[in-house]
């Protein structure tokens, strides 16, 4: 089934992306990233989808990633954030754990220490504890790839975007560059990290430590077409007891950023876990600023030659 | 893949973790219609959706400002050169050349690596502004340099001469791409102004390269460079009323706080320079030089003012957030109808 899906993506995305002649289309890649990226022949896109209705906050994909990547400790502080002491994704967080906790109800959750039943049902006193396990999104058209001056940045053959240490200059520019601020500086190295969806053990057929870790099947690693399977079919379920709540994000390969590698099933806005609702990869306008910069510098010589013409002596 | 060997055999393909019932409790279901509650709190406590740049700002809206001095000063030199104006082309070759030096030693300066500089030659990237920019820099230096040592040391005129009239034409280039470098980046303020930063930028590089001119060249050859005060102070403040006009909310980074002082000085630093130039920068040197040294500054404000409110529009997660809110309203809407 899922071999069937991959030849009829990949024979559809192909010829589209030659057909429109868009040279930034090609360079940006189209369902296929690892093709459009150059790779003659690659092993299917491989990727996570993080279900965060199974999350339990325990962090182990935080301590594996960092035990087996051998990423440099993130800071030993007190956010006050309920139990996030690591904040946010960045050069040393390549997984992050976020915990929403707020007095909203979810479903028909029952807290164990609720003053008393609510005979509404709907809302009073409710308590929700959102944990996500957030990740790099490896997405199809990947504003940090796209942006990379030296070319450290580039697309495995699982279609997965890593940055090579050995390259990277410590430009920054995809720092800012990224929509979903993954990518940050090691400022005592100069160099820019992030995950790489253990691209290391891809490699020997194994899965990231952080998938292999995770006690509750939160974060699945597989091949990106059977996850968006498996991830409508769970949300199809959450609907069906209730959890109306239950929304992918990052699974839409007509999102903005081609739809991401590793995508996700929240239970509420994505902007309340950090997340943008809606990103669009920056080089989609690139196109479009570079005709711009290409008319302000012919204005720039037009009105310059004006000048000394106005000032003939 | 996540079907692990770890599985027992009976227990084969079966994932009771994952169809887990979250939330749903003993209690019936609920309505597959009912409206997920309002709550508050649009973001994650405070801390910004995107990664806010890692540049230093000395370094980089250093060079923002002296790339595009450079840029203008190339072309008045250039001009000039054509126009015989000896002085005002030499002084200007100067100048340009004095600001590339300070632009190469900011960029360097603030690569985690800078002995790594060379690694932005390794490949060709249209994708990349900061690419195309190095290359853009590295056949624009050469030449610029070329055309000042010629002048100065007065030797190969003829190629000096065309060196200096290359330079000019790649020195508009150089002082408009760094408004695409600046706007493909997901920094609300700088990406939404895509459209009107590259004329911003090109008019503030051109009050910027006139502005020195004025001071630097004696006043009998210097009429040109007012007039391209006037013009490119003109620009700047035309796009950046389309620039406010554009960016909507995030607009309110132009105004506030560091950004929003910046920014004021620097309007009426350009306003000033740009009526000096037409007034009292006519009758003489003096005036002229005034002139010139309220464009200067205006510029370079302008472009550390930018700087800041890029900086301010990434660290505060509404920035990120509602305008891809209204946006997502918007095709709504317009799915819609």
């Amino acid at each position: 089934m899922s071999s069937g899906a991959d030849g009829s993506a990949n024979g559809k995305a192909s010829p589209a992306v030659s057909d429109s002649g868009d040279v930034l289309g090609v360079l940006l890649g189209g369902a296929d990233p690892a093709g459009s990226a150059g790779w003659q022949e690659h092993p299917p896109r491989m990727g996570f989808f993080t279900d965060t209705s199974l999350c339990i906050g325990c962090k182990a994909c935080e301590v594996a990633c960092k035990e087996w990547n051998q990423v440099p400790e993130d800071g030993l502080n007190w956010t006050g954030h309920s139990h996030d002491n690591s904040e946010r994704l960045g050069a040393d967080t390549w997984r992050h754990v976020a915990f929403v906790e707020q007095r909203v109800k979810v479903g028909n959750h029952e807290p164990n220490f609720q003053r008393a039943p609510s005979a509404g049902g709907e809302g009073e006193d409710g308590f929700r504890w959102l944990m996500a396990s957030d990740v790099c999104k490896h997405c199809t058209h990947a504003a940090c790839l796209d942006v990379c001056p030296t070319g450290a940045i580039f697309r495995t053959e699982f279609g997965t975007v890593v940055v090579q240490a050995d390259v990277c200059n410590g430009c920054g520019y995809c720092v800012p560059a990224c929509p979903y601020g993954v990518l940050d500086k090691r400022e005592e190295d100069g160099r820019i990290f992030k995950c790489t969806l253990c691209y290391d053990r891809l490699g020997v057929g194994q899965e990231p430590a952080c998938a292999k870790a995770c006690p509750t099947d939160s974060i699945q690693f597989g091949e990106v077409d059977e996850l968006r399977e498996r991830a409508a079919g769970r949300v199809e379920q959450l609907h069906e007891v209730g959890v109306v709540e239950a929304r992918l994000y990052g699974h839409d390969p007509d999102d903005g950023v081609g739809g991401d590698g590793a995508f996700f099933l929240l239970l509420d806005e994505p902007e309340v876990y950090g997340l943008p609702p809606d990103p669009i990869v920056t080089t989609r306008d690139l196109p479009e600023m570079w005709k711009r910069v290409g008319i302000a510098a012919g204005g720039l010589l037009a009105g310059a030659a004006a000048c000394f013409a106005g000032a003939r002596r | 893949m996540s079907e692990a060997e770890v599985t027992r055999e009976g227990l084969k393909g079966v994932r009771p973790g994952r169809e887990a019932r979250t939330f749903s409790g003993e209690g019936g279901r609920r309505r597959r219609d009912a409206p997920a509650r309002d709550h508050p709190g649009s973001s994650y406590y405070g801390q910004p959706v995107i990664n806010p740049p890692v540049w230093a700002e000395l370094d980089i809206a250093g060079y923002l400002f002296a790339g595009g001095l450079a840029g203008s000063s190339s072309i008045l030199a250039a001009g000039a050169e054509l126009s015989g104006r000896p002085r005002l082309a030499r002084r200007s070759k100067l100048g340009a050349g004095a600001a590339l030096g300070v632009s190469l030693v900011a960029l360097i300066h603030d690569l985690g690596r800078p002995g790594r500089f060379l690694n932005m030659l390794r490949v060709f990237k249209p994708t990349s502004p900061m690419n195309v920019g190095s290359w853009l820099l590295g056949a624009y230096g050469p030449l610029m340099a070329g055309a000042a040592a010629s002048d100065v040391l007065g030797v190969a005129p003829r190629a000096g001469r065309v060196a200096a009239a290359g330079a000019g034409v790649l020195g508009a280039g150089v002082a408009s791409y760094t408004a695409a470098l600046i706007a493909d980046t997901a920094v609300p303020a700088w990406h939404d102004g895509y459209r009107e930063l590259p004329f911003l930028f090109a008019g503030s590089a051109a009050a910027a390269g006139s502005g020195l001119a004025m001071i630097a060249a004696p006043h009998a050859e210097s009429t040109p460079a007012r007039h391209m005060a006037l013009l490119g102070a003109a620009a700047e403040l035309g796009a950046e009323q389309l620039l406010e006009r554009r960016l909507g909310i995030v607009a309110e980074t132009l105004h506030e706080g560091t950004a929003g002082r910046r920014l004021k000085a620097a309007k009426a630093l350009t306003v000033a320079g740009g009526l000096g130039a037409a007034t009292i920068g006519r009758r003489g040197r003096l005036g002229a030089a005034l002139s010139g040294a309220c464009l200067l500054a205006g510029s370079a404000l302008t472009r550390f003012g930018l700087f800041a409110a890029g900086m301010a529009s990434a660290q505060d997660p509404r920035y990120t957030v509602q305008p891809q809110r209204e946006r997502l309203a918007r095709e709504a809407d317009a799915d819609s109808h």
